[in-house]
């Protein structure tokens, strides 16, 4: 076992692959986990679509979860945006999953790893684009000229509103990873301490129940971050797309 | 100054950002709550827009915290 607490974000083959082209088929760990997020979320809408009138349990998650992710939507967009519907669902039990399968002992989390991140973001703001330009024609590129200001400032805001335009990627992956590296590599941390002060014995290790119930209540909030970053993850989402839609706003 | 010294330095200031997340968070909830206590039925629904600005604003302190790992381990 070892003491660093970035030696968890380890990525290792499991399966050697070739080099091909630009694409190296090498089966990791953080493929693994990824695979497992997908097989997870297959089970639990195997487990939950019923289609009985009166919901019981299993059928009532699975109704809340189709429910929320469908509010978001609707309540960001609009209704004309429930194409869009089953992205915005992928995308958020993708992230959720993999935030909580790697909340689990000996688990990898395949969302803290920046690689990851970006091409979910990348993926989410590329199609925002599409669908902008698909939608309004060259009218998208009024985005970035908001309606309404005196002529000179559109000197200033332009030039701010792509940069800003641009960032969106990056702050969408960087928020992601950054919340799940943080939150494991504290873990990891808390969890060394432990170690430490139960390896000195005596009155040091009776110590060791101060960090112990620290771990406790930071494993309750990053099961609360998991769920928020995946949530907020799936409303920025939702929030860029707005962006597509309704162009003059 | 040694190279090495510096850089720990560096992450060390880059984790700074953190005040600044801190100051936000606090205010996001405070104003939540005080709108809260004021009009107890509009607090519900903006409970979205709570979680929004206080994970957006969390998001910046990790920014720093990202800086101070780049600079730490690359």
């Amino acid at each position: 076992m070892s003491n660093d607490p970035m030696h968890q974000f380890k990525i290792e083959p499991i399966i050697e692959g070739r080099q091909i082209g630009i694409i190296d088929t090498t089966f990791t760990n953080s493929s693994l986990w990824m695979v497992l997020t997908v097989i997870a979320i297959v089970a639990f809408l195997a487990l939950t679509a019923r289609k009985k009138l009166i919901p019981g349990r299993m059928q009532s998650v699975g109704e809340l979860s189709y429910e929320f992710v469908a509010d978001m939507v609707r309540s960001s967009i609009g209704p004309e945006a429930m194409k869009f519907f089953p992205f915005v669902f992928t995308l958020f039990f993708f992230v959720l999953f993999s935030n909580i399968l790697g909340m689990n002992p000996y688990g990898f989390t395949t969302t803290s790893h920046l690689a990851v991140t970006i091409a979910l973001g990348l993926f989410t703001v590329g199609m925002v684009v599409v669908v902008g330009i698909m939608k309004h024609g060259l009218g998208f590129f009024k985005l970035f000229a908001p309606a309404g200001l005196p002529l000179p400032m559109y000197l200033i805001i332009i030039p701010i509103e792509i940069i800003s335009f641009l960032s969106r990627p990056l702050s969408l992956a960087v928020r992601l990873f950054a919340n799940m590296l943080a939150g494991h590599v504290m873990l990891k941390v808390f969890a060394i301490f432990i170690a430490f002060l139960v390896g000195k014995g005596g009155i040091m290790a009776a110590g060791a129940i101060v960090p112990i119930l620290g771990t406790t209540a930071i494993i309750a909030l990053e099961f609360l971050v998991a769920f928020l970053q995946a949530f907020v993850f799936a409303i920025l989402a939702c929030v860029y797309l707005n962006d597509a839609f309704h162009v003059e706003h | 100054m040694e190279a090495e010294a510096a850089k720990y330095i560096g992450a060390g200031l880059a984790a700074t950002a953190l005040i600044g997340a801190g100051i936000g968070i606090g205010n996001v909830f405070s104003s939540y709550l005080a709108g809260a206590l004021r009009n107890p039925s509009a607090a519900d629904s903006q409970r979205t827009n709570l979680l929004l600005g206080f994970a957006l604003c969390e998001a910046t302190g990790l920014f720093g915290l990202v800086i101070a790992f780049i600079i730490l381990f690359a």
